[in-house]
């Protein structure tokens, strides 16, 4: 077996030894119920506060803003549904953009089943919103303007301040889908004009199955889960003590260094670039060149088609990602590829390879090596390149 | 997700290629939807005497492609005309579901080439009467 290398960072990364450490105790010794009033039970307590504090420093929040949930796309839909229903007295319109996460998109369609008004705002060639667009989307019926802080499959950071202080201006909540920028780009909801914030520990380093929804203090949310009152009676149910200390534990890690880190990684991300486009034609590089997340690269491969480029890097022990139809388990490319105007049969050979800490250059050039001969082995295998060759 | 067999036949395509002086070429699948084979044909005396297709599309696609041209080829053609995209698909040890059009894409593929056969040299095949080759077989879910 090879040894894995492992460009699949956007998609979850591994718990760090550390983080599993600190979460170990919490299941089998220090396992009481945080709402138990011995001391069992409220060194469990001590344990999660500490965690939401940590958490809420990292973000210029109070810890009192901090709610748990059990991940990214539970915080997404909280925070939509939570204000469209707490809202609706107010208005009935919504404004989002059409690269969001499915945990929005799909949220936002449901509630326009249930009678809300959304508009889904344009982006250009890059991923980037459309300010002016959001300006006149706005009505005197908008509620909830939520944009996503960087997409997860072309790494496109948004303009995240003028979206704030537009809906700080107009007086408009503002929910930011922050699971791919927490851990990689410091964020502060004040500066920032954010109302809320939804994050994953898992795309950190942090377990699986425990995020957070930041609530700035005074917004009007209805409650996600009805029950015994935990979460300051918005998301009822016994507490994930291990996950919430290891989301603590790994957010403290990732913003450790991080200007270091990122440094490192955005070198990584140069050279996977430019080694693939020295080296293979009919490339594009989806998403903006800079403002992108440190880590991530994006790729079309002309000519061939996203699934059987994963098959094929997995032989070479390459983990991946791409935005084929094949891959999103529908028959369309994915949304964000179409959004920003690529056509179905480019945008069905898109590559993600998102760069962590663990990657080195040796691995780069290696995964640079194995794709020249895999684009290649397919091209040749593929009629749309005898076409294009064909008609050269 | 897939089968051995599909990884084996994605890994090593049976019968890659183009053949200059095909006597049927077929032509199925549009870039939309991600997948398109091209099938290319040499015929005599009845027999599918050789047999060549380029893929573009996902891994059951090529599979599936490669599996078709093994299934026809040194057979009649209407020994051909017999081979359906189920028999496609449980040569491959089956497909996932939502990867069964590939398999059908095969079968379009092979119909459409022995089709482009029939209107070029005249010869009629029985079967191919009712044969859409733009039929699109993600419609088939």
């Amino acid at each position: 077996m090879k040894k894995l290398i492992y460009m699949d960072n956007a998609a979850t990364t591994p718990t760090r030894q550390e983080v599993l450490d600190d979460m170990l105790p919490y299941f089998n010794i220090q396992y009481g119920n945080p709402s138990s009033v011995y001391s069992l039970g409220s060194r469990s307590r001590t344990a999660v506060e500490k965690s939401r504090e940590i958490i809420g420093n990292m973000i210029n929040a109070g810890e009192r803003e901090i709610f748990f949930t059990a991940g990214g796309t539970e915080a997404d839909n909280w925070a939509v549904r939570g204000v469209a229903y707490a809202n609706k007295d107010k208005g009935n319109h919504i404004i989002t953009s059409k690269v969001e996460h499915q945990g929005i998109i799909h949220t936002c369609e449901y509630l326009e089943k249930q009678g809300f008004a959304v508009t889904y705002l344009d982006v250009d060639e890059y991923g980037i919103v459309d300010l002016e667009q959001l300006e006149e989307s706005i009505t005197d019926e908008t509620i909830l303007i939520s944009i996503m802080f960087a997409n997860n499959e072309i790494g496109t950071v948004q303009p995240i301040k003028e979206i704030g202080e537009i809906a700080k201006e107009r007086n408009i909540y503002f929910h930011t889908d922050a699971v791919q920028a927490i851990g990689n780009i410091r964020i502060d909801v004040d500066e920032l004009n954010i109302d809320m914030l939804s994050m994953a520990a898992h795309k950190f380093h942090g377990p699986k199955g425990i995020g957070a929804l930041y609530i700035r203090r005074g917004v009007k949310i209805d409650p996600l889960i009805i029950g015994g009152g935990q979460e300051r009676n918005r998301r009822a149910g016994t507490e994930n003590v291990p996950g919430i200390v290891g989301m603590g534990k790994a957010i403290e890690l990732a913003y450790e260094n991080l200007d270091e880190k990122n440094e490192k990684l955005i070198q990584l991300r140069e050279r996977l670039i430019k080694g693939i486009f020295d080296n293979i034609d009919h490339v594009r590089l989806n998403g903006h060149p800079t403002k992108r997340l440190p880590g991530n690269v994006n790729i079309c491969f002309e000519f061939i088609e996203g699934e059987s480029l994963l098959l094929s890097l997995d032989m070479e022990g390459i983990a991946g990602s791409s935005g084929s139809a094949c891959t999103s388990g529908t028959l369309e490319p994915s949304h964000v590829l179409l959004s920003i105007g690529l056509p179905h049969e480019i945008a069905h050979g898109s590559l993600r390879l998102s760069l962590g800490d663990n990657n080195t250059a040796e691995e780069v050039d290696y995964v640079v090596e194995k794709l020249v001969g895999i684009v290649s082995r397919l091209r040749a295998m593929s009629p749309l390149y005898e076409q294009f060759k064909g008609g050269n | 997700m897939y089968s051995e067999k599909v990884m084996e036949h994605f890994h090593n395509p049976r019968n890659v290629g183009e053949i200059e002086d095909a006597d049927g070429i077929g032509n199925v699948g549009n870039p939309r939807c991600g997948d398109i084979m091209k099938m290319y044909l040499k015929i005599e005396d009845d027999t599918i005497v050789d047999v060549k297709f380029k893929t573009f599309g996902c891994g059951s696609a090529i599979a599936s492609s490669s599996m078709a041209t093994e299934l026809i080829k040194g057979k009649t053609i209407d020994e051909a005309m017999n081979i359906t995209n189920k028999a496609v698909a449980g040569a491959l040890d089956g497909l996932p579901p939502i990867k069964m059009h590939c398999s059908i894409l095969a079968e379009q593929a092979i119909k459409s080439a022995l089709l482009d056969y029939s209107q070029k040299s005249g010869v009629h095949i029985d079967g191919l009467e009712d044969f859409d080759p733009t039929d699109d077989p993600h419609d088939h879910h």
